[in-house]
């Protein structure tokens, strides 16, 4: 049962009378990287917010590590594990790097201060470069503030964000959407590393190319459903294939019935 | 992996990469400014060769004008610890414009338990209540101040953070509800005579003691502490703030609680230096508490700012107004240069933003 990371079932997310997603099957297991993609509408966005608890669900079940789980908001998917890279990335502009890994989770000393406790800046500094270590995170200077970084380097330290709190399961939504060809490279790269380290993700993207260098298997929403699951490890689809799955074209054998 | 960072890349950390500190630019402004008075009054006719900064009288043991810099920073000392709550709450990005009406109604309040029952033998003329309340120990008008200020910042963060009012209004609404109660609190008459215990909390340079033992205290808190974090970070991105776990209705109304006791301080230190206490009293201080943030390089859009450059700036206006005084010119001319000022800090301060790498 541990072997499978997340598993929703009749997930559905109607907005008043649009029905955004309609009972998505969906499984994740250990270490596995899949990827989410559909046309723009088609409910990837909408699926991702039920399971991080930034929507309530209108319908359905979600399981994270086989026990079912009722988020009531991100703050709950995050301290269950679901680390989430979202498309605006939630980092503090002002703030440099070790202050963003580690904002609402700081390394202090002298507790008795209360709110007035003392930061542990060294320990801060010394986590957030073996957590950039660890993800193959590239900055030139830690001590930067965010705004004077690079939508790359951006990007990376909202991953690096992640990765750092040994997460269960990592949600990216389009973390290369807005950046030029290097930083996509550095943050695919990360990506690889998460692999390696038998990290599962779950990544929403667009970008053919690189669900295809990436991940293991490619779930297709289309118009609120899932329409197929396709297991790209052999070779058997090629990317033509998979965007008649999102045109609609085709539709997985298994979800005839329900895909429209 | 492909090497595929920035430039020269790599995990460093780099004390020397630090960037140039916006509080150094304001102390370059405010030497230029020194520098400009000092031209002015060594090269005007009118003005004899004195020095503006440098004891060229032998008045004093000291190289300098011992007399000229004690009065640069008295004068703005207790708006400066008003200034000091001011910075914090910009740097949520609020802003509180109750601080000088809360200074009138907190001297109001706390000078009614700080009288002194027989002043040159007579009975206190200014008397506000029976003898119960004469000659009483110090700590209690002074935990009576800051408890009334605590209560004021109370109402102001829960507006704000919890009813979500903007910032502006509520702080706006709290201003007229504290010149209100000012007014109210002795039907408009003058409260005076203190015990002197309470008049040496705001006697001689005491005011300037509390502003930099306050400033101290508050640099630190906000650069090495959770509190400090936190609320740089809320005001950098609240939405974020709020995501990584960060309770910010909670440290909004502790940020405005502390703003208000500080201004309920300054209020305590003002009537103790006037030794009366009056309705009208921190008239405009609110304004001038903000000009201080915003000469000393905070943004109003939050999130950027320091205690340091908040007292940099508190000393840019100290010195423009005793300046003024010395190369004669009067009040009028100070205020527009003040004005002035002011949005040329703005100004250059937006300049230098665009043009960093």
């Amino acid at each position: 049962m541990n072997d499978i990371v997340l598993k929703t079932e009749d997930l559905t997310k109607h907005y008043g009378g649009v029905h955004a997603l309609e009972g998505a099957h969906f499984e994740l297991k250990r270490g596995e990287h899949v990827a989410i993609m559909g046309d723009n509408g088609a409910g990837k966005s909408t699926f991702v917010r039920q399971i991080t608890g930034v929507e309530q669900r209108t319908r359905g079940k979600v399981w994270l590590y086989g026990e079912k789980v009722d988020f009531v908001g991100p703050l709950d998917a995050r301290e269950a594990g679901i680390e989430t890279v979202f498309q605006t990335l939630a980092l503090a502009d002002h703030l440099d790097v070790p202050d963003n890994l580690f904002l609402g989770r700081e390394k202090t000393k002298w507790d008795w201060l209360g709110p007035f406790r003392l930061l542990d800046y060294k320990a801060m500094r010394k986590d957030t470069l073996d957590a950039l270590e660890r993800t193959g995170v590239k900055i030139p200077n830690i001590r930067n503030t965010i705004e004077r970084m690079s939508g790359g380097q951006r990007q990376c330290v909202a991953i690096a964000r992640t990765a750092s709190f040994s997460s269960k399961l990592t949600i990216m939504d389009e973390p290369t959407a807005a950046l030029g060809v290097q930083e996509t490279a550095q943050v695919e790269n990360i990506i690889r590393t998460l692999k390696e380290a038998g990290e599962p993700l779950i990544l929403v993207s667009h970008n053919m190319r690189q669900v295809f260098d990436l991940v293991d298997r490619i779930v297709v929403f289309r118009r609120g459903r899932i329409c197929a699951n396709l297991d790209i490890k052999n070779d058997k689809y090629t990317g033509e294939d998979v965007v008649s799955y999102i045109t609609g074209a085709k539709t997985g054998e298994e979800y005839m019935d329900t895909a429209t | 992996m492909a090497d595929t960072s920035h430039g020269t890349g790599g995990l460093t950390f780099d004390k020397s990469k630090r960037s140039w500190p916006n509080e150094l630019n304001i102390l370059l402004a405010l030497v230029i400014i020194i520098v400009v008075f000092e031209i002015i009054g060594q090269t005007a006719p009118y003005m004899r060769g004195q020095s503006f900064l440098f004891d060229t009288k032998d008045r004093f043991d000291s190289i300098f004008n011992e007399a000229r810099l004690q009065i640069i920073i008295l004068q703005v000392a207790i708006i400066g610890i008003i200034a000091l709550g001011v910075t914090q709450v910009i740097i949520t990005a609020g802003i509180d414009l109750s601080s000088g009406p809360l200074v009138a109604a907190t001297a109001m309040i706390a000078m009614s338990f700080a009288q002194t029952e027989f002043v040159n033998g007579q009975p206190n003329p200014k008397a506000l209540f029976g003898a119960w309340a004469m000659d009483l120990p110090v700590m209690i008008p002074v935990v009576i101040g800051l408890t009334f200020g605590a209560f004021i910042g109370m109402v102001n963060g829960f507006f704000i953070a919890y009813l979500r009012i903007p910032p502006f209004i509520a702080t706006l609404g709290m201003f007229l509800i504290c010149r209100g109660i000012a007014l109210w609190w002795s039907g408009g008459n003058p409260v005076s005579f203190p015990t002197e215990q309470f008049s040496a909390l705001g006697s001689g340079m005491m005011p300037v003691v509390w502003f930099i033992s306050l400033a101290v205290i508050f640099q630190l808190i906000m650069s090495y502490t959770v509190y400090g974090k936190h609320t740089y970070a809320i005001g950098s991105n609240e939405e974020a703030a709020r995501m990584s776990g960060i309770n910010v209705k909670r440290h909004k109304l502790m940020v405005y609680m502390i703003a208000a006791m500080l201004a309920a301080f300054a209020g305590i230190v003002l009537s103790s230096k006037a030794s009366t206490a009056q309705a009208g009293m921190g008239e405009f201080y609110e304004l001038f508490a903000i000009a201080m943030a915003v000469i000393g390089g905070i943004s109003l859009q939050g999130g950027r700012g320091s205690i340091i450059g908040t007292v940099l700036g508190a000393m840019v206006l100290g010195v423009i107004r005793s300046g003024f005084t010395y190369i004669k010119l009067d009040g009028s001319y100070q205020l527009m240069a003040m004005g002035g000022i002011i949005i040329a800090a703005v100004v250059l301060d937006q300049f230098r933003q665009r043009n960093r790498v």
